[in-house]
């Protein structure tokens, strides 16, 4: 008996959805608004970070040695600094190379490759190219460096003329950070509360039929599962509009932004990571209509 | 149950089916006391007896035979003694080839012959009819008059407030007047006085 209220309840609630198909229609274009915001935020989230680590990848600080310090030596320094967690890479370039790298650089220039021929040992030094995971991180890694013991082997680390550059860009990308947030909590704060007052509006509308259910002997129960099932759908096929309608904007909108940010492709991360949006619009669908229409119909059922 | 609009029909309606708690006196429903029954508790008690509304108030996306057997559902009834019940209970009250109509199909009459039915599903043993026939014409006034006089032959008590001084005098069963809120005369077989 239990199972049959349980089936009824279900049946009742999609035959509400089904027959008001106008006020449903209504309600559902609301909601996929809502849920298509909310799938835009998540993307425009992606594309802060993929430009604050686009911004963060171009900055490095350089550890240039003495030219006399042996490669085993900067090669143990290398290792040391690889083993910090807040280092993503280090690159070494030895005095050849940074010569071959000078050259090709500069090999227009007569005069300077001039007098570097008439030089009788390569002028360059090695040097090892430090990249931190967030751009915050540099100071920690120009002080470890500055330490007692690599004293006679480091002539200089770029990081003091840096500096600058890497605190402007360390507080951009905090404050592009803050803003996706905070940009996010809004937008779906409104785009929860419209949902809301739509689902209530649309409870509103049933409060004659709620008093009838309960002078006819149905109880609390059986009055209220058929809405929140109702509502439950609402979210439900909200989200998958939602999550179709991402499809025909992204074809138009990705490429701009691949044009514009080299390196981010909306649509393929849409498509990749399609199942986690799928969960996402319709969990929060799913959400807020059940929960909507719980708030919304405990004001009928208390008369 | 006679008097006039505003002499506290509805009132005691209310009383009668737990809405609304009175200030003093007890109300019994075989022998319980049903102001003492819990606020969610309350639809058990509403399941023994019927109710008629002056304005039908069935449920508008639902056809006849959902609203029938909405009140069998939310009482837990099988679907076998649904499907068995429903048609029965609209060939009593004369609408048997209206089962998939919806409510906005259907005259005032009609309406009110499938609140009735509603009403008899549970086979209550009283049924509380508030005006009835308030919205009726003439025609279909008699029509239902004549129907809630069946259902009380095959034995259900009922309890109709009307205002409406020709069904009263033609009825010839028990009268209570209200006036501004008080009983001002109870007498078997009586007539419509004020």
């Amino acid at each position: 008996m239990r199972k049959l209220s349980v089936w009824r309840v279900i049946k009742s609630g999609w035959q509400g959805f089904i027959r008001n198909y106008w006020l449903s229609t209504a309600t559902v274009a609301v909601m996929v608004l809502a849920l298509f915001m909310l799938g835009c935020l998540a993307l425009f989230n992606v594309m802060t970070q993929a430009v604050v680590a686009n911004l963060e990848g171009r900055v490095d600080v350089s550890v240039y040695f003495n030219q006399d310090t042996e490669e085993a030596k900067v090669l143990g320094v290398r290792q040391e600094l690889v083993a910090l967690s807040e280092v993503k890479s280090v690159d070494y370039v030895s005095q050849d190379e940074a010569l071959k790298r000078f050259s090709e650089r500069h090999k227009d220039n007569a005069v300077l490759m001039q007098s570097l021929q008439e030089l009788d040992q390569n002028p360059l030094q090695p040097s090892l190219n430090i990249k931190a995971n967030y751009a915050s991180q540099y100071e920690t890694i120009a002080n470890y460096l500055n330490d007692e013991r690599f004293k006679g082997m480091i002539d200089r680390v770029n990081y003091k003329q840096n500096k600058d550059l890497i605190e402007r860009l360390t507080s951009l990308t905090g404050n592009i950070q803050t803003a996706g947030i905070v940009i996010s909590l809004v937008l779906g704060l409104i785009a929860a509360l419209v949902s809301f007052n739509t689902i209530r509006l649309t409870m509103y509308t049933w409060r004659d039929e709620i008093s009838v259910m309960r002078l006819v002997g149905a109880s609390n129960w059986f009055v209220r599962g058929p809405f929140v099932v109702e509502g439950v759908i609402y979210g439900v096929v909200s989200g998958v509009m939602a999550l179709l309608l991402m499809y025909p904007m992204l074809y138009f909108v990705s490429p701009k932004i691949t044009n514009f940010l080299p390196g981010v492709d909306l649509m393929y991360f849409y498509q990749a990571n399609f199942w986690e949006f799928f969960f996402l619009l319709v969990a929060v669908g799913l959400l807020l209509g059940g929960t909507s229409s719980l708030i919304a119909i405990r004001r009928y059922l208390k008369d | 149950m006679a008097g006039p609009s505003g002499a506290g029909k509805s009132t005691i309606f209310k009383l009668l089916i737990g809405e609304e708690q009175p200030s003093r006196g007890k109300v019994f429903l075989d022998k319980q006391n049903i102001h003492l029954i819990r606020e969610n508790e309350l639809h058990h008690l509403r399941r023994k007896m019927g109710m008629v509304f002056q304005d039908f108030r069935l449920l508008s996306d639902r056809t006849v035979y959902e609203n029938v057997a909405f009140a069998m559902e939310v009482a837990g009834s099988s679907n076998k003694e649904i499907v068995q019940d429903v048609p029965q209970i609209l060939e009593l009250v004369g609408l048997p080839d209206k089962l998939s109509a919806f409510p906005s199909q259907l005259s005032g009459g009609e309406k009110q012959r499938v609140a009735i039915a509603r009403a008899l599903i549970h086979r209550p043993s009283v049924i509380l009819a508030d005006e009835p026939t308030g919205n009726l014409d003439l025609l279909n006034t008699w029509d239902i008059v004549r129907l809630l006089l069946k259902i009380n032959e095959l034995g259900t008590t009922i309890v109709l407030a009307t205002h409406d001084r020709e069904v009263i005098n033609n009825l010839s069963k028990r009268v209570v007047t209200l006036d501004k809120g008080r009983i001002i005369r109870d007498e078997e077989n009586g007539r419509y006085i004020l």
